[in-house]
């Protein structure tokens, strides 16, 4: 640790305040509680001085001093309210005020903006102008970018955060006086990457959203702060819903309470990417095949029809018959909960997910050593970074944001070693292109055969500038697996305090392997014949490894496996897998679109999507986080629901699957006996938060309480994972993992603008698509 | 090309080769040139900064801070090269003089900022002169080239075993950009943006370097003081402010023209001596004193010697020498609509009150002046000035604001007489007024 | 694009003079515009280019300076200062003028191209007021009649 900077004391109104050395006032007043209000100051993001909103008097100066440049010193006295101050503001704001439209009826900030909020503050009511307003015409910049410039205060805070937060510099300042204008980087039009933090971060109505304009007030909504479904790297999101015919729309995304893993960050999929949910081909009613057809159905007769046709499969020829493919986007007590289904009550281990990184030989590599492994909040903070492959401006946005401004605003050291000059490179110390990272990473791990002669010589130079890196973050993506991640890790292991973080490539592929969607592998990556202590709770395991996704479809077609159940899952149209195949199996498929798989099924559930339910996520970091209920349609089911109802239609007793009811015991209290009172305080809370209390068999925290008490390194606290933080999980700790073959892992390959199946079915993202690389027009056919 | 005055009580060292054609490096040469920096090259750093110090010479870009005070700043280690960068910017209206040392006498500022480098440690100094002046240009690159050639700046000066780079540098279009901190951004191939301070840029300046930053007249001034010794130069000004200054006199005056005069010299002599008074019989009405950045004075207020701190206590500043006297045929509402015109124009737009005040004073301004005008914006005007000044930025804001308050406050009347429809007093054929349109 | 040979000597040049590459570009851009007449897309993207620069940078910095200009214009630019010591001395007169002389307002181009009119602020020519600039010749102590002859100058110039 370095020295913690030394204290500085000063007086602000009248209160001793201290801060450290090198606080900025207006920094120092807000940790008081004193707030010094401001257009342009925005923490981390370089200073500008230019609103004068934040001007205080400090003693023995002779003007007033903003106290967003102003640096806190010794002795300093300052007096931040005064007649003299509020009349300094209020006429800034008289002045803003003096050509800003008065049209916040219609503004999409109205309610929510700076300005507005200054105004009531420092009355600046009474309009001392009668000039007429310059009137400009809105633009659209994107699909998802409008400017209405008469807002515009100019703050410069969209400049900066596209320029120094996001790498951007899609945005300028335009002419000069009172004729300035923040202008998009193609004159009428923005080329970026949508993320949208110009939008949440303007302070009035000047740029709004495409996805939201319009919409509606902010107060009509509810916000709900849960986790993104999109990539791995866990943002929390804040969902604005307001109330649909169907149950809740989601009307909008964002994270402005700065709360979370990610700050202020959130990408494109994460601010507008939601609107799959709404998406109009979302199935909404259970379909049935029926005459080659697939009809709408009832709940009951679907479940029926599934309970009866899995259980006479179980009867005749055992679970192996049927196999099971899990999500990388259902929650962690949906997958744990599905793989206990397979393996207790089907009785098979056949079962697999779409696997985007070697988890298992990761943790095989990091076995029983502690703090191996890096959160998304070290990344942020560490001294020196080594990115290894990907590409996390286009795969990890948020991993890409924490590494730009680790080196922005901390000076870390970044190392990138890529096979493309991909764009991190301009935040890097040092930039290595190899012909395989795979090569490198042996090459670090000792095998010096590897690469070339040449080559070889700045390898070395970049190994021994590692080495002497304290606390390095040393990140991979799937370019890295088997011996490859061996190797990194014994190189980690020479490098003091040196940390790892595996890339996967969905929301919660992460908490998929972790909960042992593995054929061969149990919840914590213990092999079938080593978790006692699964052992002894289930009882009955069944002993042989089972089929992986590949060896499931072979079977189908073979005919020996007579049934598939596949939630949230599309193998046939991401994984190319020939969909003949499946003629003779009884194909189940939970899913919110009629995928190229679903289309295949017997019977189709309709599901809730991650924003709809309640859970946790695990981060490609092993960060876990909650998930609330956000948006509904109310026709559909959590898939966690739905697993119960299958498993009570095969006549199974739901109890040995979830716990619920009587006497679970949790560390939040028991909802039984002598602490009884707490648990009802358990409830209450759960409830508020939009939980399920575990009184019913659909509440996946009874099964996150069997998670935390069975899966080694998931034992982090739950009251600060119920308080929306991030917990880091701690895969060490787990089991010994297993050698898989590479073949098995398949890239998602999703960039900035796709999300797989959601990116598919989300409006928002396909419009930038369309609009960045317009198809040429189709040619119409005379008919 | 521009014209050259003269008078008897004109007292020339920055001006001494004016007319001589010392724009030659022969000639500049005959006429003592080159020689203080010979001196200062065996002088200490110290020496020089305590020669310029106790000279009394204040910054004559405007602000008139001293000199060597300034260049006392300059921390002695840095890590990064140090600059001396020369501001020939001059934009601000009324002023016309460093235009006139650029023309007539080149090297004399050459070897200002040679002198400069060596009081602070610098090796390289930029020669930054507005865009308009593009003739002024050319004549300093042919001096740096001349200068160049005859072993006074590149490797090993005048045989000293020093070297010293200087460049020039040409602006394109901007009042702002006179701002020292603005200057840095735009030779640095921004826009005229001005920076926060601290840090100033004797410590962060230019490239993040130690930087001086001093007006062309001021850099000129130099080597006189070093050949003729801190003390000579004092005692031509009055105390605290040493030697001479180009006052560029100009407006309702006879012999307008540019000026070397001592320092301390009366302003009403300067009037009616110098200018030989107000043309066409007219009565002065009002003279701004240094530059449209100061507050008027009225006729009645301008018995007084003009140095920096007697114009202080008078209300006003003595500027950058800009002289420009007012006759009673003038409109001072449409006076102070003009300045305001030009300030809307340069403000560079950066912070809130300069910005839009700028722009609303401009506005109602012009309304007020083409008969629009109603009783509660007089007091508007006022109070829209009041509250830009010493909040915004960059001085910018206070030059729109002091002026403007200043005729409000002394010629609150004519405001008067404009309003309730009345034509204006002065306006033979009505108002004739456009806004501004900026591309 | 192509500059003229001594357009390139001095860019190289002056590249040489600075830390920084982007240092050249206020001068760089007002070299360019004496050639090409006004700053075209084409000459915003071959500085870019040559800069390291967004196209975005160099129109930012273009639209701030008011010599710069990515309209174009006409031969001679006739700019007349409407400051205050020119004012003091008859400048509204002047520039009206010149209005009805060239038969274009402020902006404006004359439709043989020849001359464009500006009101400009203060040119540096207070003591030698009402000045004005044709393109960077300066004309002091103006008269209408003196104008008409400076006008008619240009004019014959070309011819
Ligand atoms: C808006 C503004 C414009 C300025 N313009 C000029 C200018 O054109 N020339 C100049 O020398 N100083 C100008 N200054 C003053 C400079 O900021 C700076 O103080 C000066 O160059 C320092 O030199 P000096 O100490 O030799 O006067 C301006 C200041 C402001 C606030
Ligand atoms: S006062 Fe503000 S807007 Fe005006 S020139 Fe200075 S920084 Fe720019
Ligand atoms: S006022 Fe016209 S040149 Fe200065």
């Amino acid at each position: 640790m370095a020295d913690s900077p030394k204290l500085v004391n000063l007086t602000v109104d009248g209160k001793p305040v201290s801060a450290p050395a090198g606080t900025l006032l207006i920094e120092a007043c807000k940790n008081t509680g004193i707030e010094v209000p401001s257009f342009c100051y925005y923490p981390n993001l370089s200073l500008q001085g230019a609103c004068r909103m934040c001007l205080v008097r400090v003693e023995k100066m002779p003007k007033l001093q903003t106290a967003c440049t102003t640096g806190i010193a010794e002795g300093m006295v300052v007096v931040t309210d005064s007649d003299e101050i509020r009349q300094a503001r209020k006429s800034m704001v008289e002045m803003l005020l003096g050509n800003h439209p008065l049209d916040c009826p219609v503004c999409d900030a109205g309610g929510e903006c700076e300005l507005q909020d200054m105004t009531f503050s420092y009355g600046a009511a009474e309009s001392k102008f009668i000039e007429l307003k310059q009137h400009r015409d809105e633009q659209q910049w994107s699909p998802v970018v409008y400017f209405d410039r008469p807002r515009c205060i100019l703050c410069y805070r969209c400049v900066r955060v596209c320029g120094e937060g996001m790498d951007v510099w899609a945005l300028g300042v335009d002419n000069r006086g009172a004729v300035s204008t923040i202008v998009p980087n193609q004159k009428d039009h923005l080329e970026c990457e949508e993320c949208g933090m110009c939008i949440d971060i303007c302070p009035v109505g000047a740029l709004t959203s495409g996805a939201y304009r319009y919409k509606t007030r902010p107060w009509e909504m509810k916000h709900v702060g849960t986790t993104c479904t999109h990539c791995a790297d866990g943002c929390k999101t804040t969902l604005g819903v307001r109330r649909a015919e169907t149950g809740m729309e989601i009307v909008r995304g964002d994270n402005r309470d700065k709360s979370g893993i990610n700050g202020d960050f959130l990408c494109i999929k994460g601010r507008y990417g939601f609107d799959f949910c709404n998406n109009e081909d979302r199935l909404t009613q259970p379909l049935v095949r029926r005459g080659g057809r697939l009809v709408p159905a009832t709940w009951e007769e679907a479940f029926e029809v599934i309970g009866k046709r899995f259980k006479s499969i179980v009867d005749r020829e055992g679970g192996r018959a049927i196999g099971v493919i899990g999500s990388t986007r259902t929650t962690n007590e949906e997958n744990y909960l599905l793989q206990k289904f397979a393996r207790l009550l089907l009785g098979t281990n056949n079962i697999d997910h779409h696997r985007t990184a070697d988890f298992p030989a990761f943790v095989a590599a990091i076995h029983g050593k502690s703090n191996a492994t890096a959160t998304m909040r070290d990344v942020y903070n560490a001294p020196a970074i080594l990115l290894i492959g990907n590409d996390p401006t286009d795969e990890h946005p948020l991993l890409a944001w924490q590494i730009r401004n680790n080196v922005r605003l901390h000076n870390a050291r970044l190392y990138i070693v890529n096979s493309r000059p991909i764009k991190l490179r301009r935040q890097a110390t040092s930039f290595t292109q190899v012909p395989s990272e795979i090569d490198f990473t042996t090459f670090l791990g000792g095998d010096e055969s590897r690469g070339s002669n040449v080559a070889r010589e700045g390898w070395n130079t970049l190994r021994e500038k590692l080495r002497a890196e304290q606390g390095l973050v040393i990140i991979f993506g799937s370019e890295i697996f088997g011996q490859g991640i061996q190797a990194l890790a014994k190189f980690a292991a020479s490098v003091p305090g040196a940390k790892l973080v595996c890339l996967g490539d969905y929301a919660n592929s992460r908490g998929a392997a972790d909960m042992g969607l593995y054929p061969d592998l149990l919840p914590g990556y213990s092999p079938i014949s080593s978790a006692a202590k699964l052992h002894q709770e289930w009882k009955t395991l069944p002993e042989a490894p089972g089929m992986n996704i590949p060896q499931m479809f072979e079977a189908a077609k073979t005919g020996q496996l007579k049934a598939l159940y596949v939630i949230g899952a599309n193998p046939v149209g991401r994984l190319n897998i020939l969909h003949s195949g499946l003629n003779n199996t009884f194909l189940v498929v939970q899913d919110m679109f009629l995928t190229e798989t679903a289309a295949l099924a017997e019977v189709v559930l309709p599901a809730a999507n991650a924003y709809e339910k309640a859970g946790t996520f695990t981060n490609t970091c092993g960060d876990i986080q909650i998930l609330k209920k956000a948006g509904d349609v109310t026709t559909t089911k959590p898939d966690f629901e739905m697993i119960v109802r299958i498993a009570d239609a095969m006549g199974f007793d739901v109890h040995k699957l979830v716990p619920f009811g009587h006497g679970v015991h949790a560390d939040m209290g028991q909802s039984r006996g002598a602490q009884s009172g707490e648990a009802d305080q358990h409830s209450v809370w759960l409830e508020a938060n939009g939980l399920e209390p575990k009184v019913s068999p659909f509440d996946p925290m009874a099964i996150l309480d069997e998670i935390q008490r069975l899966v080694p390194g998931y034992d982090v606290s739950r009251l600060e994972l119920m308080a929306g933080n991030d917990q880091h999980t701690s895969i060490a700790a787990m089991g010994s993992g297993s050698v898989q073959s590479p073949e098995l892992i398949v890239p998602a390959k999703n960039n900035l603008f796709t999300s797989g199946t959601l990116g598919r079915y989300s409006r928002a993202l396909n419009s930038v698509i369309e609009n960045k690389d317009p198809e040429p027009a189709e040619e119409v056919s005379a008919d | 090309m521009a014209e050259l005055v003269s008078h008897p009580d004109e007292v020339r060292v920055v001006a001494k080769r004016f007319g001589k054609g010392a724009t030659n490096i022969d000639r500049y040469l005959e006429l003592d040139g080159y020689k203080a920096v010979r001196k200062a090259l065996g002088m200490q750093p110290d020496a020089i900064i305590n020669e310029v110090k106790n000279s009394g010479l204040r910054g004559r870009g405007g602000a008139g801070f001293n000199t060597g005070l300034k260049w006392s700043f300059v921390p002695k280690q840095s890590a990064k090269p140090k600059y001396i960068l020369c501001n020939g910017d001059e934009s601000e209206p009324g002023t016309c003089k460093d235009r006139l040392i650029f023309e007539e006498d080149p090297h004399s500022v050459i070897e200002g900022v040679i002198i400069a480098g060596l009081a602070v440690g610098a090796s390289s100094g930029y020669i930054y002169i507005r865009g308009e002046y593009r003739y002024l240009l050319e004549i300093m690159q042919k001096a740096i080239a001349d200068a160049y050639a005859k072993g006074f700046l590149g490797k090993n000066i005048f045989g000293s075993g020093r070297d010293f780079e200087v460049y020039w540098h040409g602006g394109a279009g901007a009042y702002e950009v006179g701002e020292e901190s603005a200057l840095m951004e735009s030779l640095e191939g921004k826009r005229g943006v001005p920076r926060i301070r601290p840090p100033f840029p004797a410590v962060v300046g230019l490239w993040g370097g130690p930087t001086v930053i001093n007006n062309a007249e001021t850099l000129a001034s130099v080597p006189p003081i070093i050949l003729g010794g801190a003390e000579w130069f004092a005692n031509l000004g009055t105390p605290k402010n040493g030697g001479t200054r180009l006052f560029c006199l100009s407006g309702h005056v006879n012999k307008p023209g540019v000026y070397e005069l001592p320092m301390g010299y009366n302003l009403k002599k300067m009037i009616y001596e110098v200018g030989g008074g107000i043309p066409n019989g007219r009565k002065l009405k009002a003279v701004v004193p240094g530059g449209s950045s100061c507050p008027l004075l009225t006729s009645e207020e301008i018995d007084l010697p003009m140095d920096f701190d007697t114009l202080m206590k008078a209300g006003s500043m003595l500027g950058s020498g800009g002289v420009v006297m007012v006759d009673d045929s003038t409109c001072m509402v449409k006076f102070a609509l003009r300045i305001m015109k030009f300030y809307q124009h340069e403000s560079c737009g950066w912070c809130i009150p300069c910005r839009e005040g700028t722009d609303w004073l401009m506005k109602t301004l012009t309304r007020f002046h083409s008969g629009g005008g109603i009783r509660k914006d007089i007091d508007n005007i006022q109070y829209l000035s009041e509250n830009m000044l010493g909040r915004t930025f960059c001085p910018l804001g206070d030059a729109a604001a002091l002026p403007t308050i200043s005729i409000v406050k002394k010629f609150r009347k004519e405001f008067e007489d404009h309003l309730e429809g009345r034509p204006c007093p002065f306006e033979k054929k009505g108002a004739v007024e456009r806004l501004p349109v900026f591309a | 694009m192509r500059f003229s040979d001594q357009f390139e000597a001095r860019f190289t040049e002056m590249l040489t003079h600075y830390p920084t590459k982007r240092s050249v570009l206020v001068p760089t851009l007002l070299y360019a515009q004496d050639e090409a007449g006004f700053l075209s897309d084409e000459v915003i993207t071959e500085i870019a280019g040559r800069l390291d620069l967004t196209e975005l940078d160099v129109r930012n910095v273009i639209s701030y300076y008011s010599m710069l200009t990515t309209k174009p214009r006409g031969k001679f630019n006739v700019q007349v200062c409407r400051n205050i010591s020119c004012l003091l001395r008859g400048a509204d007169e002047l520039i009206e003028h010149c209005e009805k002389k060239l038969g274009i307002a402020h902006k404006g181009t004359t439709p043989d191209g020849l001359f464009s009119f500006e009101e400009v602020e203060c040119i540096g020519a207070c003591s030698w007021a009402p000045a004005a600039q044709v393109n960077y010749d300066f004309h002091e102590n103006l008269t209408a009649e003196k104008m008409d002859r400076i006008l008619d100058e240009y004019r014959t110039k070309v011819q």
